[in-house]
This record gives C-alpha cells, structure tokens and sequence, in this order.
C-alpha cells in the first residue's frame, strides 16, 4: 500500500443511533455499494481521511519514480532503457490521476504538494529505501508494484467515485510492472553468478520493506474501522500481507533464491505460510523520516518543484498574454 | 568511401543523435517542473530510444559484421560516436533542455523529411515513422520555447540565455562532408548544407513569436560527426554503458 | 491569486466510432497546452483519435439534490422503451 497509517479523524466508528440523518443515509448509500460523487453530501471526517489517504498515495507514485529513476541513464539495453522509463512514466501518470481525484474532494494539487514538502504529509515507507544495482529495477517491480496490486485491486470498489475510477485506471495499467519486473529477476536469476548474486542481494533488501508496505499489524493499527465502514480500505493490514506472502514465496523458489525468512513454513491448516514479522521498529523509524533514503528524496521533489517555478510561471503569463491579445482583437 | 561505408557513418549519426539526446531527456524523469512535463518528457525520450534502435539495427545491417543496436549503443567508445556536440550538451535548466530540443527537433524533422524519398527503401521506412513522431516533437518544443521566451521577464531572460548558448552548437548541423556527397550523389540522403536555408527560416519564425534574438556569431563548434566529442560525452557513455562493460556477456 | 495551472477535463474519442468519453483531468496553462497534455497523459496506450479538453471552472453539473425530480420522472415513462409493447411473433422482427 502506497496509504500506510492514515488516521482516520474519529477515533471509533459511531453506531447508527449516533448518527445523525445525513450520516445515516450517507452510511446506507455506502452498504448499498453505491458511489459517493464528488457534489454529494459526506461527512466532514470521511471527505478529510480520503484527502490525506488519496494525497498519501498520490505522493507515493510520485516520489517513486525517483529510485527507478535512478537506473534510467544506467539501464543495460535500449529495451529495457525503454521499458523503465515507460514504467517510471506511468508512476507520474498514476500520480497524476490520484491527485486529480484529491482535487474533486475540494483541495489543489499544489496545496498538496506543499503539504508534502513542508512533511506535513507523508508517502510510502518503501520509497526511502535506496536501489544500489540493477536486480533491484526488478524487485521494485516484482515486490513493491505486486504489494501494491493487493491493496490497489480491491480499492477499485471503493466507495468514493473518482477514487474508484483512478484505481480502475491505473489497475489496468499497472498490469505489466509487476511482469515487467518479474522478468528482469530471471534473467539476473538465470544469469551469471555476478547476476545471481545481484538478484539474491535485492530480495535481501526489498523483502521486508515490501512486508513493511502494508502497514503495522492489525492489532497495532487504530483507525481502520471506520475507513472499513466507509469502503475506503477494503482489506485489514495482515491479510493483505498474508496474501502476499503465499503469492510470493513459490514466485522466489521458481527463481531459485532463497527466501531472506529463513523461519518461513507452510502451515496446512492456515492455508497459508508462517512468516517473519519485519523490523516494526525501522517501520516507524523510516516513517518518521530516519530511512536510508527520506531526505534525498524529498530534497529532489523540492527541487524539482522549486527550480520549475520559473517554468510554470512564465508559460502561465503567456497564457494570459495570448488570451488578452485575442481578447482586444 | 564506398557507398555502404558512407551509409554505417550517416546511420550512426541518426542513431547517436536520438541515442544520445534520449540519454539527456531521460535524465529529466521524476524532476520536471510539474507533472504533465514529467509524462512528455518520458514520451518524448521513449520515441527517441525507440529511434535510435531502428538506425543502429540498420547501421549493424549495413556494416554486416553482426554488430546489433545494442552492440553499437553500449559497446563503441566515445570517438565512435558520431552525434552532433549540440545534443551532449548537458541540460541545464528546463529552458535550456527545451531549446537544444527545439533546435534539434527544428533540424531533424527537416532531414526525415527529405529521407522519406531516400533511395534506400529501408531509411524512407525508418523515416516515415520517425517522421510523426518528431512532427509532435516540434510542436511541443517550439510551444514551449515561444511560451517561455514571451513569458514572464524571467523566463524570457533564461531562454534568451538558453538561445545564446547553444547557437553556436547548431551549425554543425550544416556542415557537409564526404559521407554526405557520397549519399546525396546515390539521392540516398541529402546534403547537410542543403538544409540550411528551411531551418533558418523555421528556427527564425518560432524564435520571433518567442520574442528572443538571434544571437550575432557565426562561431561554430564542430567534431561529433567525426568523433571528436565535448568532454560530456565521456560521462554519458560511462553511464550509460556502465553494466554492458563491468558485466561483458551477461544478458540482461 | 493562485499560480497553479488552470485545470481541464479531457474527453477522448476511441478508435471505435463511440461518443467522446470524460476520461479524467489535468492542468495546463491554455487550451492548447491542455490538449497536448492530454495526447501525452492519456493516450499513452493508444486509447484514442480525437481528443477533447474544457477547463474545468466552465462545466455546469446538475446537483445531487436534484437526483429525484431529474431522473426519477423518467422511470414512468416505460413506454420509451421497446419491451413495453407487446407485438405477435407472427409478425417477425421489428
């Protein structure tokens, strides 16, 4: 999930006598499966947790292009030079929609993006991890976009429109990076031994960040209740990770590495394998901003956005330059 | 010079033009000035990669040592490069990366529009669909440059700085020499010379609307269709073929 | 005053002869500018032949309050729709 730890404003979820008339007809719309539209009434908690959860998300594909970014120029083939910037691209795509789908809720994008910069907002703890060899252009794309699927598939049902349509879109497009990223890992894995070693040193690495990515356990998380009642978050923290767990263990044997959980056992009654819990203490640290990577990246989206200013400016005022002269014709 | 040896260095010309002028637009992903620039930069750099694969295929073709794209993108050093100096010039800021694009763009939609009648049916071939791809190109990049240049003060200053730079980087665009007056006598590819004219009045006009001047030097910097490079490319090349050379072999 | 590009809704049109569909949203600082977006944003996997873009300050939407008296009157009026008349088989397709 690019959304870990959003707060919800409430605290418990209210029961239907609490409610008032509104918020009861608003929670009877949502069970119904019907789609919240941007110019309907919601309450006020439920328009604020999907701003930051949406933001949240949005910042995530944004700032994620810059560790995939970081192999661009590095890439081994004109393919797959191609084939990661169209990745990268369609990170900015996506974050594009997201934030658009933000702005129906009534905030900018640029209030949001200052919301980021000033560390008012967040974005996924992953991105703060640094990708120090090629392998790991496929474990960001194996791991990190397929823990981001499990999260992103059921969150097409969401209950607010704009939010459910964007996640349509971008399910649909997200198709190939998990492939894409798959295929760079057998080659590594089918390579020479500098390669294994490369594939098995990136698994090392991403494996329990990307554990990380669905947010603290269950009985450590708060606040989810409520975005469950309202179907902003579809599926608890654990069985997301669960589920990605049992899709990913057979996926690493067929590559032929070994699995950085050693404790990792398939539990037959469980239907599912007994795993590692990762690091919730590097979790928080990251989150608060102690990762390898927090400071270059935000450091590079503030430059970015400060060295565009003149950019943005000047094309603005010839907009308005172009329309005055048409204006006075 | 044969015909075919003229044809492997016009072939990696096209190619390292694009080759190398994508390696620069791509180093823009994630950094741009606001998001919808992110997404046509990247478009923008997937065409031009998806270029140069087409040039160089056929440059390995036409030399006819079964050198592929890749063997000639990742495995050449820098003297064999053939690009022009004007697309290894590094960035700089958003003006700057635009106009290099414009001047560039203004240049080669003229050259593929004169291959689209080559002799050579595979370069009209190659032509004809860079050919869309670089109209587009022009388009966006010229907006651009007028867009800034009649902007605000400041970014009428940059581009005007931006101008100022790279003109003297552009007439090597022009300058014919032997693998051209092999081409242009088979009707295979034009004179360089030959394109003068159109792109002077195409640069000129775009230039005028971008309210900026021309800036008085008829210097210009030359080598990179010979292989004589700015110290820039070295770096590019280090990068860019940092895993073919540490790993020689390894399929990726 | 705001210095953030206008923002524009952009409509395209499949390959396959349907209507122009509202397809999402971007900013840009004119017209012009917006339809290039557009091209570069949304047409990445050839989604479309012809594209167009309104700001988005210039939509008029009915309001969803209005939801019954717009569109509830119109569930009455089931003879708009061709199951609401009985025909005899014997007279074929129609």
């Amino acid at each position: 999930m690019y959304a870990q730890m959003i707060k919800t404003a409430s605290n418990s979820v209210k029961t239907r006598d609490e409610m008032s008339d509104s918020e009861r007809a608003f929670q009877d719309r949502i069970d119904a499966g019907q789609k919240i539209e941007p110019k309907d009434w919601m309450p006020d908690d439920y328009r604020a947790t999907l701003i930051r959860q949406i933001g949240q998300h949005a910042h995530s594909e944004i700032v994620g292009q810059l560790p995939e970014g970081n192999w661009i120029t590095r890439a081994p083939t004109l393919e797959r030079k191609a084939i990661l910037i169209a990745k990268v691209q369609d990170e900015a795509g996506h974050g594009l929609y997201l934030y658009c789908a933000a702005e129906t809720l009534g905030v900018s994008r640029d209030e949001l993006i200052e919301e980021l910069h000033a560390g008012r907002m967040k974005y996924s703890s992953i991105f703060n991890y640094p990708t120090l060899n090629w392998a790991d252009m496929g474990a960001i794309g194996w791991l990190v976009d397929g823990a981001a699927i499990m999260n992103q598939v059921p969150l097409q049902r969401t209950s607010y429109g704009p939010y459910s349509r964007a996640m349509v879109r971008i399910c649909k497009e997200e198709s190939f990076h998990q492939r894409q990223g798959y295929s760079i890992m057998l080659k590594m894995a089918q390579g020479n031994d500098a390669q294994k070693a490369m594939a098995q040193d990136s698994l090392n690495r991403f494996w329990y960040p990307s554990l990380m990515m669905f947010g603290p356990p269950d009985a450590e998380s708060v606040h989810s209740e409520q975005s469950m009642a309202w179907k902003i978050k579809i599926n608890t923290n654990d069985e997301l990770r669960q589920k990605f767990v049992d899709q990913t263990v057979p996926q690493i044997e067929y590559l032929g590495l070994e699995c950085p959980d050693q404790t990792i056992t398939w539990n037959a009654e469980k239907d599912g394998y007994d795993y590692a819990q990762p690091d919730w203490n590097e979790f928080f640290e990251v989150i608060k901003g102690n990762g390898p990577c927090n400071k270059e990246r935000l450091a590079a989206r503030v430059k970015a956005w400060d060295d565009g200013e003149w950019v943005r400016d000047g094309l603005l005022a010839h907009a308005k330059k172009k329309s005055a002269r048409v204006a006075a014709e | 010079m044969t015909r075919n040896e003229a044809l492997f260095q016009f072939l990696l010309r096209l190619g390292d033009n694009t080759g190398i002028l994508s390696h620069r637009v791509s180093e823009w992903i994630g950094h741009a000035p606001v998001l919808e620039e992110d997404i046509a930069l990247a478009n923008t750099a997937l065409d031009l990669i998806g270029q140069t694969t087409f040039w160089l295929e056929l440059a390995g073709e036409v030399e006819g040592k079964g050198r592929t794209a890749d063997n000639l993108a990742y495995l050449r050093d820098a003297w064999d490069y053939r690009n022009l100096l004007l697309v290894e010039r590094p960035n700089g800021d958003f003006g700057k990366t635009m106009m290099r694009q414009f001047l560039f763009d203004a240049w080669q939609s003229l050259m593929l529009g004169k291959l689209l009648t080559s002799t050579d049916p595979r370069v009209a071939e190659i032509a004809a669909k860079a050919s869309k791809e670089v109209a587009y190109h022009l388009e966006r990049s010229a907006d651009t440059v007028v867009g800034l240049g009649d902007g605000t003060d400041e970014s009428h200053n940059r581009m005007q700085a931006a101008l100022d730079d790279l003109w003297d980087y552009t007439g090597e665009m022009f300058i014919s020499d032997e693998v051209d007056e092999v081409l242009a006598a088979a009707n295979i590819a034009p004179k360089a010379a030959s394109l003068k004219t159109e792109w002077e009045e195409l640069v000129g006009h775009i230039l005028r609307d971008a309210t900026l001047t021309i800036p008085d030097s008829s210097y210009t910097h030359k080598g990179g269709k010979s292989g004589v490079h700015t110290e820039h490319l070295g770096f590019i090349l280090a990068d860019m073929q940092f895993l073919q050379r540490a790993y020689p072999g390894a399929t990726w | 005053m705001s210095k953030e590009w206008p923002l524009w809704e952009v409509f395209i049109r499949g390959q396959h002869g349907m209507s122009h569909r509202h397809i999402g949203s971007l900013h840009a600082p004119d017209a012009e500018m917006a339809i290039k977006n557009a091209r570069d944003v949304y047409t990445r996997r050839n989604e479309g032949v012809s594209i167009w873009v309104v700001e988005a300050v210039h939509i008029a939407a009915s309001s969803p309050s209005d939801k019954g008296p717009f569109y509830e009157p119109s569930n009455s009026k089931v003879y708009r729709h061709p199951a609401f008349f009985d025909i005899p088989d014997d007279v074929g397709a129609m």
